[in-house]
């Protein structure tokens, strides 16, 4: 009988792809960011206003992640912004090899911002290093102040905190005050934001930051 | 729904660390999984047997260490295991605390019958 130890990380391979695209991006002076959140919560409508509010002043890509169909690449594609659809046929979450598939096929279009909308999901895209600069999670003010408290891993590991739907807090019992401090309970250096997508309340401080982020 | 995954990346590392003729048992596999790393320990070894049926890894046990949220104080040094998910130090209330373990997702230790 042996005991072999060792000390081996379970996603070491798609931590090293996801190495491998992070080293690429940086080369072509590429932001990433990686957008999660639970399904509904206004991804697909944020990288919409994203666009029509910023892609005048920089060149924006998007690789959209689903378990099924590429509706969300139809929508991106009406603003003829260059957009790769994955999906992933049931698993939840994107991994480095399958944004490198699909960042390989953006490789020919001059890009300063790459969006990478994952599949809607708080839990196990939080594990999954896919070569981003900033991870955004966006929570919905519908889903209640208490997602931080329930998803903790999710918001530890984001930089950035988007509080979306703002114009129907009214309509809720969903305290932006707590939300905020729920979230800076589990993460004190979240950067937060707050839009609506349907108003456009926000979107403009939120993509001013985004732009100041860009390498020039 | 990712200890599938997983499970599966525990497989394929246990199995570069087999003999080429491989008629050894492996009796146990050992992981270290972290309070942060949103995994579901009945979930991971349900997914592990039912992938390593027929498998040179059959019978094999995953034997899981569960590590809780350790942080350090950065104002008061103080080191700390926090029961919730709340990063606040219990000393000094501070916020600023640094992760020491907890995100561990790791293969250690891989015991064969040869």
């Amino acid at each position: 009988m042996s005991r072999l130890t060792i000390e081996r990380k379970v996603l070491e391979k798609n931590d090293a792809i996801a190495n491998d695209i992070r080293r690429s991006l940086k080369e072509k002076k590429i932001f990433t960011i990686n957008l999660v959140s639970s399904p509904g919560s206004g991804k697909t409508s944020l990288v919409e206003r994203t666009i029509e509010n910023s892609k005048d002043k920089i060149k924006i890509a998007v690789i959209e992640g689903d378990v099924q169909t590429d509706l969300d690449a139809e929508r991106v594609e009406a603003f003829n912004i260059p957009v790769v659809q994955i999906v992933t046929n049931g698993s939840c979450h994107l991994e480095a090899g399958l944004v490198r598939d699909a960042y390989n096929k953006l490789n020919n279009n001059d890009i300063e911002l790459l969006i990478i909308e994952n599949v809607g999901n708080l839990v196990c895209p939080a594990g999954y290093d896919l070569g981003e600069d900033l991870k955004v999670v966006i929570v919905s003010t519908t889903e209640g102040d208490d997602k931080p408290l329930k998803y903790p891993a999710m918001f530890r590991n984001s930089g950035t905190l988007i509080i979306n739907k703002i114009d129907l807090v009214p309509y809720t019992n969903c305290s932006l005050e707590k939300l905020r401090s729920n979230a800076l309970a589990i993460n004190p250096s979240l950067k937060i934001f707050e839009t609506s997508c349907t108003t456009n309340e926000g979107i403009d401080v939120w993509c001013n930051w985004l732009e100041s982020k860009i390498n020039k | 729904m990712h200890e599938l995954s997983v499970a599966e990346e525990i497989i394929n590392i246990t199995n570069q660390y087999l003999p080429k003729d491989n008629n050894n048992e492996v009796i146990s596999v050992k992981v270290e999984i972290g309070r942060l790393s949103n995994i579901l320990v009945d979930s991971l070894n349900f997914c592990f047997d039912a992938l390593i049926n027929d498998t040179p890894l059959d019978g094999a046990k995953l034997i899981i260490k569960e590590i809780p949220i350790t942080v350090k104080c950065e104002d008061c040094e103080n080191i700390m295991e926090i029961d919730g998910f709340l990063f606040q130090c219990k000393n000094c209330e501070s916020t600023k605390v640094k992760l020491i373990t907890g995100n561990e997702l790791k293969v250690t230790e891989i015991e064969i019958n040869d």
